[in-house]
């Protein structure tokens, strides 16, 4: 035990009463001392693993804003290293390229990407949580067997429903539609779930009784009582299926043809730019960004959305 | 309530539609899934049965009763069983590194840090960048002039001028395994993380009176009370990890002649297959896509049930209460064996077949080393 530490914890006089014991050669141990990760502060070793992770978790995408920053020769002659070190005002350049470039409409996907992940958003927190108020605070029959259910369905893959979907899509005429998008994912078993889940703490069954006792009807009660109640979960929830949306790639290939989503440039810009990893990897860092500037912000919820998750689920 | 004594017949009123409303309104509001799920969940599961006993095109639409006879094509194609084989190649790479890793870094955050946050956010980042550019950027980085494969080559280790990542099919694997691993080690970190700070401290104030070092408290306190969420994690590691569609189509770039899993098939996942069948440029197979698409349910949920299976019991183990010392343990485990292995000898040598183990009076060597659940749980 370092005098340092015990200095940090007990104060000064404690560390240097302690440096006095070691200097004389007898034992220094700290009242408390024991391998509590809750009060131990962690050591440089702790934060240069961690530093690496980081720069393992960043490095993909400094790689891609180098692309973007270089020249198609610099791009070229760059062989088993990035093409430049630090990031340069070629970026500008190649960013023009993209978003005047006549195969790729980024306004349009990017408008199109946000219409879908806001209106599945906020119909998902919608009726999740109106379902999860009913499961958690209100008695029917059949209720335990309708929620397991439900629990139930998120086992089926999805994948066994593309084929028919495609064909019933194709007889409504929503082939190449955002409807074909929004639809199917307004709400889904884990909203329900996630949302049943924090209600059934988080409001207190005397909240909805005074509700009712004042007269107010079942609705107004989940208006103005438990929609409230539920903001912490509700915005977890929505920041997952906003991102969910946002990156989802393979129904969009499957029902979209002229209409375009953020992912759905990705596979354009090889065509687009034959050979040109500068202008290819410019657009792959455009398509990424959007999410990454949202992550600045929101970061935060989403770390505590996931590791909430963890303790439930 | 409305006042009774003014206006009795609204009083009736409200009160025939509060008890209309009590009665009826929770089914209401649990409808909008009940209503989405039929249409675009059990409907199409239903007709996906129709599809898959059809020939059915993307063009001409439905075409004659067939029968099974497209589960028979499927499982004739030689794609089929690769497409399968990439998937679980695939999905074991990438699991094993990432659960290892995720414990590792979940263990390293489950420390007094300083700005923990920042720690925790950086480890999430990888999370939400979009899968397809996470595949393009791997491309870009497995490909001929990236960065693993010149630096292979200076090694001596490859002599090929194309990036054999793009060539060897384990290679592959490897490559889109490691975009998985990138996005999802953090996450599941997270998770792990989560579960670690609910284990109480008196545990490891416990453990160290009793002279356990940090490591040896990782295994003997930490992981045996993650056990839940462990189990958890790896059910969800598979059910997404089998479904990997996104990294293995963008892999390539998806440009000319990309997109659909390598010259030869080397990182053909089964989703991708079935969109290769149903949607693919040169295929219009809708009916055999159904097939494949019902093949690959039926994968999932035995392999799911499965993992199930394993990990909990790989999980009960690890929690038994009592401890004995892993030497012990070990030391038991193997005389047992020992044992079972003698007596099946010697039960062949007599010209008897048993199956291995059965012949010894306890049976399976854990039976010796499981007692009963009972302190946790």
């Amino acid at each position: 035990m370092s005098s340092a530490l015990i200095e940090q914890q007990s104060g000064k006089g404690a560390g240097r009463y302690a440096r006095r014991r070691a200097a004389q050669g007898r034992p220094v141990r700290l009242a408390s001392q024991s391998h509590n990760p809750a009060n131990r502060r962690p050591g440089w070793v702790t934060y240069a693993l961690l530093a690496i992770v980081l720069a393992f978790s960043l490095f993909p995408l400094y790689y891609t804003m180098m692309f973007g920053s270089s020249t198609q020769l610099e791009v070229a002659q760059a062989v088993g290293r990035p093409p430049r070190w630090l990031p340069s005002t070629e970026l500008v350049n190649n960013l023009h390229a993209i978003f005047t470039h006549h195969q790729i409409n980024f306004w349009k996907a990017f408008g199109n990407s946000v219409l879908v992940a806001v209106v599945v958003s906020v119909t998902t927190v919608f009726f999740s949580t109106l379902a999860g108020f009913s499961f958690s605070k209100l008695n029917f029959r059949g209720k335990k067997a309708l929620y397991v259910f439900i629990i139930a369905t998120m086992a089926i893959p999805m994948q066994l429903g593309t084929i028919p979907m495609f064909i019933m899509f194709t007889t409504f005429g929503w082939i190449d539609s955002l409807t074909a998008l929004i639809l199917p994912s307004m709400v889904g078993a884990f909203g329900v779930f996630w949302m049943t889940q924090y209600l059934s703490e988080a409001l207190p069954y005397e909240l909805v009784e005074a509700a009712r006792v004042d007269g107010a009807s079942l609705f107004r009660t989940f208006w103005s009582i438990a929609l409230p109640a539920s903001r912490p979960a509700a915005a977890t929830l929505a920041l997952f299926t906003f991102v969910g949306s946002w990156n989802n790639f393979f129904w969009p290939s499957v029902i979209l043809r002229t209409e375009m989503t953020m992912p759905l440039i990705v596979p354009q810009l090889q065509g687009a730019f034959t050979g040109d990893h500068a202008l290819v990897m410019t657009g792959v860092f455009v398509v990424a960004l959007p999410l990454l500037v949202v992550f600045v912000f929101l970061g935060r919820q989403l770390v505590s959305g996931v590791m909430a998750g963890a303790v439930k689920g | 309530m409305a006042p009774t004594s003014r206006a009795p017949r609204r009083v009736g009123m409200s009160q025939r539609f509060s008890r209309w409303d009590v009665k009826v309104s929770p089914y209401l509001y649990v409808s909008p899934f009940f209503i989405s799920f039929a249409v675009f969940g059990l409907f199409p599961i239903l007709f996906n049965v129709v599809v898959a006993t059809h020939t059915w095109h993307r063009r001409l639409g439905q075409g004659d009763f067939v029968g099974l006879d497209n589960f028979a094509w499927v499982l004739r194609q030689p794609e089929f069983w690769t497409s399968l084989q990439n998937t679980f190649s695939i999905f074991v790479i990438s699991t094993v590194p990432q659960l290892v890793l995720a414990l590792v870094i979940a263990a390293v955050l489950d420390q007094n840090l300083r700005t923990r946050t920042f720690w925790r956010m950086g480890v999430l980042v990888p999370f939400v960048v979009m899968p397809v550019a996470v595949a393009m950027i791997f491309g870009q980085i497995f490909g001929r002039f990236g960065l693993v494969t010149p630096l292979l080559q200076d090694l001596g280790l490859f002599t090929d001028l194309s990036s054999p990542f793009f060539q060897d099919r384990l290679l592959s694997h490897v490559a889109i395994s490691s975009m998985i691993v990138f996005r999802f080690t953090g996450y599941n970190a997270l998770i792990l993380l989560a579960a670690m700070q609910a284990v109480p401290r008196e545990l490891y104030e416990a453990a160290t009176i009793d002279g356990g070092g940090r490591l040896r408290q990782f295994f003997a306190v930490t992981l045996p009370n993650i056990r839940a969420t462990m189990i958890f994690v790896v059910l969800t590691m598979t059910i997404g990890g089998l479904q990997i569609f996104d990294e293995a189509r963008m892999y390539d770039g998806a440009g000319t002649a990309g997109g659909r899993g390598g010259a030869s098939d080397q990182w053909l996942t089964t989703v991708l297959y079935l969109f290769n069948l149903g949607f693919g440029d040169w295929q219009d197979r809708l009916g055999q896509a159904a097939a494949v698409a019902w093949l690959f349910a039926i994968v999932i949920v035995f392999f799911t049930l499965l993992n199930l299976f394993l990990t909990q019991r790989i999980a009960s183990k690890e929690g038994r209460p009592t401890r004995v010392s892993r030497a012990t343990t070990k030391a038991l485990v193997a005389e047992r064996r020992a044992a079972a292995a003698a007596s099946e000898r010697a039960a062949r040598e007599a010209g008897v077949a048993t199956v291995l183990g059965t012949a010894s009076p306890t049976g399976h060597p854990d039976a010796l080393v499981r007692t009963p659940e009972g302190s946790r749980r």
